[in-house]
């Protein structure tokens, strides 16, 4: 469903802000699958994700999506195939309109949009048909602005608009980071039903061992840029937390014996 | 009395612009200073026409095609090109300045001779009337004056419901959505850039419209009417919404037109007392200055600065 080859990005080449996000990072994903993506701060899982969304331009590497070479596509045009929930909660609604009104731009995600009325009755009724599954008890107030709504709520609704129309792909960027520990569970619960109930192919990027052990059926681990670590089917099912937590301390061990030396070589020799 | 119809059908006209400015300040976020061109490209298109002998209506939708296209412009230099708002609209306010004298072909266009929808609404009301003269409420008023008013309010009218659907359309919505959170409507499949061209083309369009009609209304184009227009219209803007509100969008239109025509009562009045009209722009932009500056002064007089945190 999924194939990412060879991905690499450099930010702000030859300059002293250069930074390698992406370092020849491969995957392969089978339709249905939830890949769960862990790993540290600055070791590029967001940027993959963003990568894969179209937020910027590659320097080498392909994304195919659902048999379409999506390399060159503009984030826009992916947006057909892709749903999307940001980690901030603001990020994936429009404050000063309706709850209503968001949804029924989500309904015609990639679609063209034409001069037919944005909320007819029949979408009405659908609207609080789906919307009364989350149980938050929005599905009476959907003339009420986004804007008003908790961070927990509108994380959810953001989550039911990128699955409005089925996607080929669901992008979760710690979409729960920014969330109170009681929202963050309420989300997770209504992201596994979503997922569950469509058969949804889902990236979902995380910093919680607990999420990533209870959700999803493979977890790649990043570290630099690339892929440091891989599980799938049984030896994922198999992992722990503490199993999770360890692989960390290697890889921050390894980093940690990394910059001494680097910077004893460079004393020695510079 | 009759200065009263007249500060009224003005203050009709011009808040067509304000509906302009609505959409660039409100909906995009941007000051477009492009309407000061704009506003003087509709009232030139329109008056050179009309002189021409073209039916006044054909040239009042010109004018209005003409902001359409310096709409695109500016929303092209900020979509495509990455200028900075601010900058696009100046840029292309004063590239218009030149073709606005292009158009007319010198710095004034007078319409004393042509057709226009006034000289339409002058026969009408003696048609009407029977008489130069109408009796509204126990005054004497010219029967003129009063058909025009009414005519401008069937005009404001009609566009203002035509907007009222057009933004509440899927595409409508859309525009409106990518000056909320172009990064949300982006991950939704709309391209953020061809609606904000499409947005600023609209609301310069609405903004040459108010020019055509003010042409025709005053009876002549001059190249220097649309100086300090933008700010004109944001003061329309920023009265309507303190005093209407803007809880929906019904509301938000209903109250951006009352604004500009309550402004325009406010000057006339001003006028009237003594205020001299050079100090007109001036007084204009310190309304603005305070309408923008004074919300946060109150809340802050209300509200004492919260206390810092306690020494932990």
């Amino acid at each position: 469903m999924l194939t990412v080859s060879n991905l690499r990005k450099t930010f702000n080449p030859g300059t002293v802000n250069e930074v390698r996000a992406l370092r020849g990072v491969n995957l392969d994903l089978p339709e249905g699958a939830f890949l769960v993506i862990l790993g540290g701060n600055g070791s590029g899982k967001s940027t993959l994700l963003n990568a894969v969304a179209g937020t910027f331009r590659l320097d080498e590497g392909e994304i195919h999506l659902a048999g379409k070479n999506v390399t060159r596509w503009q984030e826009h045009k992916r947006a057909r195939l892709i749903g999307r929930v940001f980690q901030n909660p603001f990020s994936g609604t429009a404050p000063a309109m309706s709850i209503a009104e968001n949804l029924a731009l989500a309904a015609r995600r990639g679609q063209s949009r034409r001069l037919g009325w944005a909320l007819p009755r029949s979408l009405r009724n659908e609207l609080r048909d789906r919307v009364s599954h989350l149980k938050l008890g929005l599905e009476d107030r959907l003339g009420n602005s986004i804007g008003s709504l908790s961070g927990g709520q509108r994380q959810a609704l953001t989550l039911l608009m990128a699955t409005w129309l089925k996607p080929a792909l669901l992008l979760l960027d710690e979409h729960t980071a920014a969330l109170d520990p009681k929202s963050a569970d309420q989300v997770i619960r209504v992201t596994e039903e979503v997922v569950t109930r469509h058969h949804l192919t889902t990236l979902m990027v995380t910093h919680s061992m607990q999420q990533a052990v209870h959700l999803g059926d493979r977890i790649v681990i990043m570290h630099k840029g690339a892929v440091a670590h891989h599980f799938e089917g049984a030896n994922k099912q198999r992992l722990g937390v503490d199993d999770l937590l360890a692989r960390f301390e290697d890889l921050r061990r390894r980093e940690l014996l990394d910059e001494p030396a680097a910077a004893l070589l460079k004393e020695t020799y510079i | 009395m009759t200065l009263l119809l007249g500060a009224l059908t003005i203050g009709l006209i011009l808040s067509l612009l304000a509906l302009g400015i609505y959409i660039s300040y409100r909906v995009f976020d941007i000051a477009d200073i492009t309407v000061d061109g704009s506003i003087t490209l509709g009232a030139s298109i329109c008056a050179v026409l009309i002189v021409k002998g073209v039916h006044p209506l054909l040239a009042t939708l010109a004018g209005f095609a003409g902001g359409l296209a310096a709409g695109t412009v500016t929303g092209i230099l900020q979509a495509r090109f990455k200028i900075n708002p601010l900058l696009s609209g100046i840029l292309v306010m004063t590239g218009l300045y030149s073709i606005n004298l292009h158009v007319m072909g010198k710095s004034n266009v007078p319409l004393s001779s042509g057709e226009t929808i006034t000289t339409w609404a002058e026969r009408a009301g003696q048609a009407w009337f029977g008489k130069a003269d109408a009796n509204l409420l126990g005054w004497l008023v010219s029967a003129r004056d009063l058909v025009t008013l009414l005519a401008a309010m069937g005009v404001i009218l009609v566009v203002c419901l035509a907007l009222y659907w057009f933004l509440r359309t899927e595409l409508g919505t859309a525009m409106r959505a990518s000056g909320d959170n172009p990064q949300m409507i982006r991950a939704l499949g709309v391209s953020v850039e061809n609606y904000r061209i499409m947005g600023l083309a609209l609301a310069n369009g609405l903004v040459a419209l108010s020019g055509a009609l003010l042409a025709q209304y005053q009876g002549f184009a001059d190249a220097q009417m649309g100086i300090g227009m933008v700010v004109w219209g944001l003061a329309s803007v920023i009265i309507g919404e303190s005093l209407i509100g803007s809880r929906s969008l019904g509301l938000a239109i209903y109250g951006t037109v009352a604004g500009s025509v309550i402004f325009r009562l406010l000057v006339a009045i001003a006028l009237r007392w003594g205020l001299n009209p050079n100090d007109l722009k001036l007084v204009t932009a310190l309304f603005v200055f305070a309408a923008l500056v004074l919300p946060g002064w109150l809340q802050r007089l209300k509200k004492p600065a919260t206390p810092a945190a306690l020494p932990g």
